[in-house]
């Protein structure tokens, strides 16, 4: 299909801001009379408040205030796992006790010094598996995991329970969640080769280059809030809610955010920045609170760590015929996530694994607050399971892309415990794509080539995310100057899809794009509910709902014109500018006058009356204060059922040196299966940024803390250290199926997360096959994992750690 | 990373001038209204985007503080505070430099420039922030300012790099987005057009 915008590229309205430094973050921003505040936060990884003596501090010139867990839970703090605004029961080391406002920044640390704070220390963990072990410390000072809707637990496995999966054993204990389908017992019986193993894939801080300072400050009433976010719309109210404001009286403001990664989708993933909105509100000034580096790492989040079992079966044309899959997840110390589920449910999704049972047990460790990091659980299972595959081919003879072809997902698939279709799905077609793209057939036989001490690798990787939801909101005005605004509020992480989104509205009205807005930035332009920016969501998500937007406002403005102008409205069309008859376009009205006619008339035309049943409270409360200003067209997504699936295949080359460990990555391809592409350039960007997430992921990325104090070791780019410029190779190709998804209006789906997990899994496969088909299973595979393997000195001394070196 | 004002140079100016030298004290203390002891002159004078401006400089002041919190340049940005990341790079005699890591006083007979000196009185835009336009080399942004000048540091050096040249002459800037190749295909139209 021919689109005026669908498909090309664009320059997106806060680009030129980015260049010339002109577009501001939070910390951006400042106010007359604006304090500092600072952070007292714990000194210990579990500890309990005795006792906080401010009275110096208070005393002392300069200093405004100050806000303590007190303050902020008059009640009593919530007996639940997940970040808390401020504390007195902290469950890792860095967790934000108190705050102080003081007329600069070393007046407010001056005044922190002055506390006396007493803390009883107690027993910390940063092992799932020490924490299970009989006698071993819970991380929670009700147990060491969360039941949903029973609260704290203690779960506790024999020491031998622990010693035999240690050692390399299905565990044995009843698991916490499970799931099942098909006839597992006869997968295995029917696969002529069986792989069973351990695995453990590593948390690492999500690292945004902007830390989440924020600032606040309140005028007649209202609470303005300048923060960070992955949604401007979907967090206002549980931000309001926190902040303890009706929605009504809440500004959000966000015109740009320094990075997500799935930490800043929820308001529960930033309720920090409360504390300079409850303070201004204490001590009657604007507060601004800037946060470092190091307090970035403590309450910026962590990916999930895995440390499992897994017994994988294939018959022997290579169809997987079953999976058994036994995983103990890490929830760290403020503990949340559902990586192994997803870890499964992607399995399932991409290799259409015809029998699976999953098996997890969530345990708690005194570490980063975990949540959902870019692909949580899916990025991390596709590097262990990718090898495995490749292990697969080998031993019963098969061609490697080949046996990927076989299990790939296509359309009239089902996938996970309830059988969900796709919307549509095209993995072979990708699968083979990449293959022409990278020249895997001119390639292959240089598998394990050595050359000196260096040998190559090839390595096949495949990502998935489940990539769109529904049920959101859309907002647009046709303005009496014959302007479209497209309000939209999808946080502006650097997708762009805040902006790609909004000109599916544009398209339907066969607009240019000079004659449209993008309404966005903070919630008192009246924003529309959107999914926040994450899950690979957005593109299908919000196309749906500008479209339809866009769809009632053109039904509006031909019911316009037929009225004034007489017949029906099938009668009329438009052409960017005007609402015309078919038959004589002559007989019209251009926008400016329709959308003028519309205020005139009211009512629905104008948002003051019918407006579509189940719209959210926000996009209500948006609609009625723009109600008269414009011709409005006004949207409710309804919910659909099945599952539009993001693809992407990833091939890869490297060159590893045997006596360094070391490895250099030859060339990149990846190949995205996301529908329709909506933005090229974004797209493209997404496969690169993603290749570069998924180097960290397989080889780079990971928590380190100190196990006789739980400090982290890894609070800073250096230590947890991130794919850099040298890390990454110089070009990554990228490519798209580019075929449309026939539920979204413009045939679009999702892809940010599986651009990812394609490459984690291609570059650990490489890796295997440089080794002649050596699994680590684990990630990240360190380059003293290398070389103690070539060394022929184990690296299974320690096979499931977490949060610490592996042996 | 100037070579002449290496990290080295930093913690031994810190101390010169009596504070302490750790990256999160200089942090808090860089926007202190206090005195420290001494007799080193507050009130300079810096060349900034070719202006000379009159600034009250604390003796430990960073000039990624001194430029966001004094002069209200805000396009520097601080990502980590400690040289790690690049997100505050500027350029001092024309040599890409980490702003959180240089004395501001260690430069007041030197020319700085920051992102938002780079703009033609006409306002166009430099070739290397056209280039990043025109390739969407940005995602989120926030590494955006240093990666530009670093890109134009690199440029005035060495006007026609390969690209392997670019990527080592970028390397001291982190983007957590991993836009690399974008920065890159920027660094390489913008030679082209430059």
């Amino acid at each position: 299909m021919a689109y005026m915008h669908i498909g090309k590229d664009f320059v997106p309205p806060d680009v030129p801001g980015k260049v010339t430094g002109r577009i501001k973050y939070a910390e951006d921003y400042a106010r007359d009379g604006m304090v500092y505040a600072r952070l007292l936060t714990s000194p210990v990884p579990h500890g309990r408040v005795v006792n906080i003596d401010a009275s110096e501090a208070l005393a002392m010139e300069g200093v405004f205030g100050i806000l303590t867990a007190d303050d902020v839970y008059p009640d009593g703090e919530p007996q639940s796992p997940g970040l808390k605004v401020l504390t007195n029961e902290p469950t890792l080391m860095g967790e934000p006790i108190l705050a102080v406002a003081a007329v600069d920044e070393k007046t407010a640390e001056n005044a922190i010094a002055a506390i006396e704070l007493t803390i009883e220390r107690l027993p910390f963990v940063l092992d799932p598996l020490d924490s299970l072990e009989e006698g071993g410390a819970n991380a929670y000072n009700g147990g060491n995991t969360f039941i949903f809707r029973q609260g704290f637990a203690e779960e506790k496995w024999t020491s031998d329970q622990v010693e035999s999966f240690r050692s390399g054993n299905e565990p044995t204990a009843e698991a916490q969640q499970s799931w099942e389908y098909g006839d597992l017992e006869a997968g295995f019986a029917a696969s002529d080769f069986v792989h069973e193993t351990t695995f453990s894939t590593a948390g690492y801080p999500h690292m945004s280059m902007e830390p989440r300072s924020a600032m606040a400050y309140w005028e007649n009433g209202k609470c303005f809030l300048h923060g960070t976010s992955q949604s401007l719309s979907a967090i206002a109210e549980p931000m309001a809610a926190i902040v303890g404001v009706p929605l009504e009286d809440f500004v959000f403001i966000n015109e740009a955010t320094g990075g997500g990664f799935g930490q800043r989708a929820r308001a529960g993933s930033i309720p920090s920045m409360a504390i300079p909105a409850k303070l201004s509100l204490k001590i009657n000034r604007p507060v601004m609170m800037r946060v470092s580096r190091e307090e970035e790492f403590t309450i910026g989040g962590a990916r999930q760590g895995l440390q499992g079992w897994i017994k994988v079966g294939f018959k022997s044309d290579g169809t997987m015929a079953a999976m058994d899959m036994y995983c103990v997840s890490d929830n760290g110390g403020k503990g949340g996530g559902g990586d192994a589920n997803s870890a499964a449910a992607g399995v399932s999704a991409l290799y259409q694994t015809e029998a699976m049972r999953f098996r997890n047990t969530s345990i708690g460790t005194n570490t980063g607050h975990r949540g959902a990091q870019r692909g949580p659980g899916e990025n991390q299972i596709m590097a262990v399971v990718a090898p495995i595959l490749d292990k697969a081919a080998e031993e019963l003879g098969l061609d490697r892309l080949a046996i990927r072809k076989l299990n790939a997902a296509q359309n009239g698939d089902v996938s996970g415990p309830r059988s969900t279709p796709f919307t549509s799905a095209y993995m072979p077609e990708a699968l083979q794509q990449g293959a022409d793209q990278f020249d895997w057939e001119g390639k292959k036989g240089r598998s394990r080539q050595t050359n000196g001490s260096k040998v190559r690798g090839l390595g096949i990787g495949q990502g998935y995310h489940n990539a769109g939801r529904s049920g959101m909101d859309g907002i647009v005005r046709l303005m009496p100057n014959g302007r479209l605004q497209v309000h939209n509020g999808i946080g502006n992480l650097g997708t762009y899809s805040y902006a790609s989104t909004s000109r599916a509205a544009a398209e339907v009205l066969k607009m240019d794009w000079e004659n449209c807005d993008v309404v966005t930035g903070r919630t008192d332009r009246h924003l529309p509910i959107t999914s926040p920016q994450d899950g690979s969501n957005s593109i299908f998500t919000n196309t749906r709902t500008c479209f339809g937007a866009a769809q009632d406002l053109l039904a509006k403005m031909k019911e316009i014109a037929a009225m004034d102008l007489g017949g029906e409205t099938a009668d009329y069309d438009v052409d960017g500018t005007r609402v015309h008859q078919i038959a004589d376009n002559t007989v019209g009205m251009t926008y400016a006058e329709v959308a003028q006619r519309g205020i005139e008339l009211g009512g629905k035309f104008s948002g003051e009356s019918d407006l579509p049943e189940e719209l959210n409270t926000l996009t209500t409360l948006s609609v009625s204060r723009l109600a008269g200003s414009a011709l409005m067209g006004i949207y409710h997504d309804p919910r659909h059922s099945d599952n539009p699936p993001g693809f992407t295949v990833t091939y890869t080359e490297i060159e590893l040196d045997k006596e360094t460990g070391k490895f250099e990555i030859l060339d990149m391809v990846t190949i995205a299966e996301c529908g329709t592409v909506v933005h090229p350039q974004g797209l493209a960007n997404q496969l690169r940024g993603g290749a570069v997430w998924g180097i960290g992921l397989s080889v780079l990325e990971r928590h380190l803390y100190d196990p006789q104090n739980g400090l982290p070791a890894s609070s800073g780019y250096w230590q947890s250290k991130i794919p850099t410029y040298l890390d990454t190779p110089a070009e990554i190709g990228t490519g798209w199926v580019d075929l449309p998804d026939p539920e979204n209006p413009v045939g679009a789906r999702g892809i940010g997360e599986p651009a990812m997990g394609a490459v984690s899994a291609a570059l650990n496969a490489a890796i295997s096959d440089a080794l002649g088909g050596h699994l680590f299973d684990t990630s990240p595979v360190t380059t003293d994992m290398i070389i103690n393997h070539i060394a022929g000195v184990s690296e299974e001394a320690k096979p499931l750690a977490q949060n610490n070196f592996r042996g | 990373m100037n070579p002449k004002l290496t990290r080295r140079r930093f913690i031994k100016g810190v101390i010169a001038s009596g504070a302490a030298a750790t990256s999160t004290t200089i942090w808090y203390t860089a926007n202190g209204q206090s005195r420290p002891a001494g007799a080193v002159e507050r009130m300079i004078r810096i060349n900034i985007n070719g202006q000379m401006r009159n600034v009250d400089v604390a003796p430990q002041e960073t000039l990624a503080s001194t430029l966001r919190y004094k002069l209200g340049l805000t396009g520097t940005k601080l990502g980590c505070n400690r040289g790690e990341c690049g997100a505050c790079t500027v350029l001092v005699n024309d040599i890409p430099s980490y702003a959180c890591s240089v004395l501001t006083h260690s430069v007041k007979n030197m020319r700085v420039e920051s992102v938002e000196g780079l703009e033609s009185a006409n306002g166009d835009l430099h070739p290397v922030q056209q280039a990043f336009v025109d390739e969407l080399s940005p995602q989120c942004g926030y590494c955006t300012p240093g990666q530009v000048m670093s890109a134009v540091g690199l440029l005035r050096s060495n006007p026609n790099p390969t690209r392997e040249e670019a990527r080592q002459g970028m390397a001291g800037n982190i983007c957590r987005c991993g836009s690399y190749d974008s920065y890159l295909n920027g660094v390489m139209r913008a030679a082209q057009i430059g």
